[in-house]
């Protein structure tokens, strides 16, 4: 077992902030490396020095025992390094050959070779099973195939190693599975690949190897079977989480808040009947495109659809307006964080004040009052243990993602609402404040509002819910009311017709 | 808009101890108040002139109708939007204006017009010889710049056509149908107690010996007029209005993030639409105060490079082109920026092609300063 990569005391400061703190760390050849830790603990840091997008500080790393000093990606490529990052880097108005060579065309006599880099691509793609035409725009592929393209990318240049970052954020269940068979097979061609993620299950199932980062130093490796999954966390936070989810503390009341009776809206969601009562957990369960966002959205009077009524605590709500819905006592915390739950570049107190401006609104040119406002959002903001150090003068887009998803619930407590909506609220997010956002869910629910959690991870409906709903294709597929919750059941319900198929 | 999440440990932002002095200068409020000293002060060795009583005078005369037409944009702006169409409703107001109020007319010069007979006659305006011809016509004017701005509003807002193009049309064609209406004529004879709205003072200087009883005209500076009260109060109520209201604070949210604004309740459609009315009523005074001091309807008065002036002194002053920043102090230094800018180049006897030519170069700088103040913000320089 030969080392292909070394890295010796890398350290790494940012405006004299250490980001890396002597990070020593031996990557085997022929291996899957689980890289893990909580967002800002230093993995990504960590892998754009490998990659080459900026220099370490100090410290130094060794490629097949040879000193490397990468200059830029391009280098790094040059050295056999690929990167796939989180956020694709792909055009969807270009071809999939296209995007494969956009970096390197192959030309001839003056103009692009198309022939050779459609045949090239086609190789590519075949080996990674992929039957998709290489003059598709990649547009109309599905995220896991667009993730698929973006290896076939990476392996153009026939690397020794590959990184990935996140990859599995956007993919549905079969697509990971899809993705994880694809990284085998890489291995088992002898590739060495670096697998950095949150979800702690894909890297146990994933990983040879896993090394732990923490507050940027490395606070633990060794191969996969030396570490479980308590351990893994217990080196990620830096303490001992006896369980990954909260007491529940709340019960259920009688009164329904949300009623929700034969909403359809065709191609979308058909006849869904919903009920959240006070003080209730109600998953939502299902896969990609199972129609559970698009449920939220009407019901928040976001999107239109053709018949069916909504109540709220008894009062028949009419027209589309999210305006009217939060007047009703609704709060609605998207799946989409950046663009659409927060101001990224307003300061924290500004998105925390943004649902209750009227409230704080005086005389008829409603003038806000602005001392009152800002030392409500402070209140709010250290109930909820937001970490920030100037709610009033730094952006949202300063805090890690749990805290960013702090502020959105933030916002909408202050008018304190009788129904969240919750559209995946831990997506995105490290394990400590997940446990955080959880055990905020149970008090929302112990103090009267009705909860509608939707999520994609089964594990956190079953710990979290009173009752469950699985939808599937528009409809709801099962309903499960009694805890504990049987996991395959779950599944199966989600699967309904995929597996009938 | 993925860098500052997923690597480096969250940016110390807006910690004091590490902001170099250039730094602090560039991201400063008064940026531009100091560049705009700075440039008086280096200047004024080479062109003395520029402090005469009557230069400064006349820099101020110069200040306020842009300023009122500025700071409709910089609302505009402020919302991720732009309002090109501000030029022509400069135009068509002045001339629905003058036609209703003028108090008398020349068939040589107006015979040809489609409003001839109609509206204007030889004994003039419709609202003619009238004790309420002056405020009746204002209204009407602002009616005219206000419905234009809705249309523009909800073109954008309801229709969610993108602001330059809606603009662009609006720029082109009422500005065309102010000189089919006036077949390219301009119309005269104001009545007083318009013409004082762009000219008259209420503190003005004479810096002399008092060796005649009558002080001529000429040497009497005024520096506090009608005009500069419109502009300062229309200015000092939209400060107020952004910076200390609901409305204000709807405003930006729909100028940072239109999407999550409206999932928080913000009624965006309604703002966009309130906005775009605010700026052409914002246009329409200050096509009032330029008409007055021109004493004329004039249907091209708001073409030409006056949109430049607009939008370049609202960009320099710091109102960014991407939306969800903007204030008045801002524009007001902006405003004072620019028109100083003209005047010193006017001083240097330069033309007005090399004056054009230079605020052009003077608004892609600020264009770039924008950029520049959004990445050190970012922090994003490592």
């Amino acid at each position: 077992m030969s080392i292909l990569l070394e890295t010796r005391g890398l350290t790494k400061s940012f405006f004299g902030v250490p980001a890396l703190r002597d990070v020593s760390l031996t990557i085997h050849e022929g291996r899957i490396l689980g890289l893990i830790g909580e967002n800002g603990a230093g993995k990504s840091t960590l892998m754009n020095v490998v990659d080459g997008v900026f220099p370490a500080t100090d410290g130094s790393m060794f490629l097949r025992g040879l000193p490397y000093q990468p200059r830029s990606p391009a280098d790094a490529t040059g050295h056999g390094i690929a990167f796939i990052h989180q956020e694709l880097n792909l055009f969807s108005n270009l071809t999939v050959a296209e995007n494969i060579f956009v970096d390197a065309f192959p030309m001839r006599a003056g103009f692009i070779d198309r022939r050779s880099m459609r045949r090239e691509t086609e190789r590519l793609l075949a080996s990674l099973d992929l039957e998709i035409a290489p003059d598709t725009l990649l547009d109309r592929l599905a995220p896991g195939e667009r993730q698929l393209v973006e290896i076939a990318k990476a392996l153009r240049s026939n690397p020794q190693l590959i990184i990935f970052d996140e990859p599995t954020s956007s993919l549905t269940a079969r697509e990971t599975e899809r993705l994880f068979e694809v990284i085998r097979r890489l291995r088992d061609e002898g590739k060495t690949l670096i697998y950095i993620s949150h979800m702690l299950s894909d890297v146990r199932a994933l990983s040879d190897d896993i090394a732990v980062l923490r507050d940027g130093e490395l606070v633990g490796s060794g191969p996969a079977e030396e570490l479980d999954t308590s351990r893994m966390i217990e080196l990620m936070i830096g303490r001992e989480l006896a369980q990954l989810y909260p007491p529940k503390t709340a019960a259920p009341g009688r009164d329904p808040v949300l009623r929700v009776a034969a909403m359809t809206q065709p191609g979308v969601v058909q006849d869904v009947d919903l009920e959240v009562r006070a003080g209730e957990i109600v998953g939502l369960f299902g896969l990609m495109g199972a129609g559970r966002t698009e449920l939220a959205r009407m019901v928040f009077g976001l999107d239109e659809f053709a018949h069916g009524e909504i109540r709220i605590g008894g009062t028949l709500l009419r027209g589309q307006s999210p305006t009217d819905r939060i007047e009703h006592g609704m709060a609605f915390v998207t799946e989409n964080r950046r663009e659409e739950g927060l101001l990224m570049e307003s300061t924290i107190a500004d998105n925390i004040a943004l649902v209750s401006l009227a409230s704080y609104a005086r005389t008829i040119l409603r003038f806000v009052d602005a001392p009152k406002l800002s030392a409500v959002a402070q209140q709010m903001a250290d109930d909820l243990q937001i970490k920030a150090h100037d709610i009033g003068g730094q952006p949202a887009k300063s805090l890690s993602g749990g805290n960013q998803q702090k502020v959105v619930i933030g916002k909408w407590l202050m008018r304190q609402p009788k129904l969240f909506v919750l559209d995946e609220p831990t997506r995105g997010v490290d394990v400590g404040a997940k446990y955080e956002i959880y055990s905020l869910m149970d008090r929302l629910a112990r103090e009267g509002s009705g909860v509608l959690f939707i999520s994609s991870e089964v594990e956190e409906l079953m710990a979290m819910c009173d009752r469950i709903l699985v939808m599937n294709r528009g409809e709801v597929s099962g309903e499960f009311g009694e805890r504990p919750f049987k996991q395959d059941q779950l599944l199966r319900a989600a699967f309904r017709e995929d597996l009938a198929a | 808009m993925s860098t500052i999440e997923s690597g480096s440990a969250p940016a110390q932002v807006g910690s004091k101890g590490w902001a170099s002095p250039v730094r602090r200068v560039l991201l400063s409020e008064y940026f531009v108040l100091y560049l705009t000293i700075v440039y008086f002060l280096i200047l004024l060795p080479f062109l003395p002139t520029l402090s005469n009583p009557q230069n400064l005078s006349n820099v101020l005369s110069n200040m306020w109708p842009l300023l009122a037409v500025a700071v409709g944009q910089t609302l505009v702006l402020t919302i991720a939007g732009i309002d090109l169409s501000q030029g022509s409703v400069i135009g068509l107001t002045s001339v629905v204006g003058a036609a209703l109020i003028a108090t008398a007319a020349s068939s040589d010069v107006l015979s040809n017009s489609v409003l001839w007979g109609l509206v204007i006659t030889e004994q003039g305006g419709l609202f003619a010889g009238k004790s309420w011809a002056v405020p009746a016509g204002i209204v009407a004017m602002l009616l005219v710049g206000a419905l234009i701005g809705l249309i523009n509003g909800i073109a954008v807002a309801l229709l969610r056509m993108p602001p330059f193009m809606v603009t662009l049309v609006g720029l082109i064609a009422f500005g065309a149908f102010a000189i089919f209406l006036t077949q390219s004529e301009n119309i005269r004879n104001l009545p007083d107690a318009y013409i004082a709205l762009g000219k008259g003072d209420i503190v003005s200087v004479y810096l002399g010996e008092q060796s005649t009883p009558q002080i001529p005209r000429r040497q009497i500076y005024s520096f506090i007029t009608y005009p500069m009260i419109i502009s300062i109060t229309l200015a000092v109520f939209a400060h107020f209005l952004l910076s200390r209201t609901m409305f204000g604070r709807h405003v930006y949210a729909v100028g940072a993030n239109r999407r999550a604004a409206e999932i928080s309740g913000v009624p965006a459609k309604r703002i966009i639409i309130q906005v775009f009315v605010f700026s052409a009523v914002c246009a329409t005074i200050g096509g009032i105060l330029f008409s007055a001091r021109l004493e004329a309807g004039r249907p091209t008065l708001g073409e030409g490079t006056f949109l430049l002036d607009v939008i370049g002194a609202t960009v320099i002053g710091g109102t960014s082109l991407f939306g969800g920043k903007g204030k008045i102090v801002w524009t007001f230094f902006g405003v004072l920026f620019f028109v100083l800018l003209s005047n010193t180049l006017n001083l240097m006897n330069l033309s007005s092609f090399h004056i054009d030519m230079v605020k052009g170069s003077v608004i892609l700088a600020a264009a770039l300063l924008d950029v520049t103040r959004r990445r050190l913000l970012a922090g994003g320089l490592a």
